[in-house]
């Protein structure tokens, strides 16, 4: 397996779009950065930024690249290799390189204007969100038959988590106005990695109240630290589980 | 060597396979023909486990596929389309495969020096022509010296010097006890090395007999003669199909 990730890392950190998807977020990190004097209103310029980029370049990189390497995937498996192996290299070596593109662009100037735990949390949910995303590019992969269908649902994933949802939240708050739906509400968030990032930062740089009804709730239910804690646990679920269930699906793929 | 029993694989209502049971053994060159969707690919597909059937079992040399994914170490695979990643270059691909092979230590470099693709290895995958990417495929496919090659449209895409210089290595290896599973379109580039034909059509075996039986049966010389002569007299409803 360290053989592949080698070799995809490799090929795939050479590839052009990572190199102009790390530049331009290099761009985007100091340009922002370097508009306002205050940086916590600059950080959070920036989350906005990186939670509308994110998810969509990677799930749809992802997706490509996975149904591009299709024949080079079957020839890695006429190797007596397992097939749990060549998936999850195949895994690490996108997802790797998505994240050393989001730690180059936005970290590195991070670190430069804005040093401190807020930016560090920024990374660390920046390298998140791209580990979901590249985990349910991977399950888009494995389930769906063809290489039109799969960008189509990747598309679809990433813009109803980004822009769908919270609508939908939003009819359901207004709706519902009248009963105690606040802990329910809390709970729908966990459903959106979007959302668990946006919190999680949100909660790092204490303009929680700024951000509108989930972000207080979080502070007055759990406090920013439990909130964190608890956003951090939900994202890492979000990686994890589209893993393993498309380890389970691969096993049993036809080629 | 391979052993195919009561082999069942259907695509949704398609019906790939059906009820296929085969036996190859070494020192055969086992041509598998048959039109297109027959199901030669899912035959090399199931052997390879890239395919899962529903019903029956593979054997090869005693291993279960299902089971045991070692019994790859002595298959050799040339695809029918071979893509590397772009930004990798042969000479790359060739050391993976290498690293990959741990259990190997001596390679058989001989087509990689037939097809100079040592002299172009920093070559980068993206930028080879199709035929090219071809000579990679069959490279790799004889790297290790398995027992068995199988091997889906290997001259399609081949100049014609590189298609004798590999016609040439299944012979010898073949001549070396080695199993070899061909399916081709091109009958005339299978002339003089397959010994055996299989026979597919709408995903059931149809005939598996050796070369000098169906010589004689036929009393034909030339392969596709003879091959036509059995589709026109023994498989009328396989003739209307195609």
């Amino acid at each position: 397996m360290r053989t592949i990730v080698k070799y995809v890392l490799l090929d795939l950190l050479r590839n052009r779009i990572i190199i102009v998807y790390t530049l331009i977020l290099a761009v985007l990190a100091v340009s922002v950065l370097g508009l306002d004097s205050n940086p916590a209103k600059g950080l959070l310029s920036l989350l906005n930024v990186s939670l509308l980029f994110v998810p969509i370049i990677t799930i749809l990189f992802a997706t490509i690249y996975f149904f591009n390497s299709i024949e080079f995937t079957e020839l890695l498996l006429s190797q007596p290799i397992k097939r749990q192996s060549v998936l999850l290299a195949e895994y690490t070596g996108v997802a790797f390189s998505l994240s050393a593109a989001y730690m180059i662009g936005i970290g590195l100037p991070l670190l430069f204007l804005v040093s401190g735990t807020e930016s560090l949390m920024m990374v660390v949910t920046g390298v998140l969100l791209t580990l979901i995303f590249s985990s349910l590019a991977l399950l888009i992969f494995v389930k769906s038959k063809d290489k039109t269908k799969g960008i189509g649902i990747a598309i679809v994933t990433a813009l109803f988590f980004s822009l769908l949802f919270d609508g939908l939240l939003i009819a359901f708050i207004y709706s519902f106005s009248e009963y105690p739906i606040d802990k329910a509400v809390l709970g729908i968030i966990a459903f959106n990695p979007i959302d668990l990032a946006r919190v999680l930062m949100l909660l790092q740089l204490d303009v929680a109240v700024l951000m509108g009804y989930s972000g207080a709730l979080f502070k007055k239910f759990l406090g920013s630290a439990t909130g964190s804690i608890f956003s951090l646990a939900c994202m890492c679920l979000w990686a994890v589980i589209p893993l393993i269930l498309s380890v389970r699906i691969f096993r049993k793929k036809d080629l | 060597m391979i052993s195919i029993k009561q082999l069942t694989k259907t695509f949704g209502k398609f019906k790939a396979l059906d009820d296929v049971t085969l036996n190859m053994e070494e020192g055969q060159a086992i041509s598998l023909l048959g039109p297109n969707g027959s199901g030669k690919t899912t035959i090399i597909k199931s052997i390879l486990g890239l395919v899962i059937p529903e019903k029956g079992q593979i054997t090869i040399n005693g291993h279960l596929v299902k089971q045991d994914w070692s019994y790859r170490s002595s298959i050799g695979y040339m695809p029918q389309i071979g893509r590397y990643p772009d930004n990798m270059s042969i000479g790359q691909v060739l050391k993976m495969i290498k690293e990959l092979r741990k259990d190997h230590q001596s390679y058989d470099e001989e087509l990689i020096h037939g097809f100079g693709l040592d002299r172009i290895a920093d070559k980068k995958m993206r930028n080879l022509s199709g035929g090219t990417r071809q000579k990679v495929s069959a490279c790799l496919a004889f790297l290790f010296s398995p027992d068995i090659y199988i091997l889906d449209e290997p001259t399609a895409g081949l100049d014609p010097v590189s298609s004798e210089l590999l016609k040439e290595k299944m012979t010898r290896e073949r001549a070396a006890g080695k199993l070899i599973l061909i399916t081709s379109h091109v009958l005339s580039d299978l002339e003089g090395i397959a010994s055996h034909i299989i026979y597919l059509q709408d995903g059931k075996l149809m005939f598996h007999r050796s070369v000098e039986e169906l010589q004689a049966s036929t009393g034909e010389v030339r392969l596709n003669r003879m091959i036509a002569h059995v589709i026109k007299t023994e498989l009328p409803q396989a003739r209307q199909a195609s």
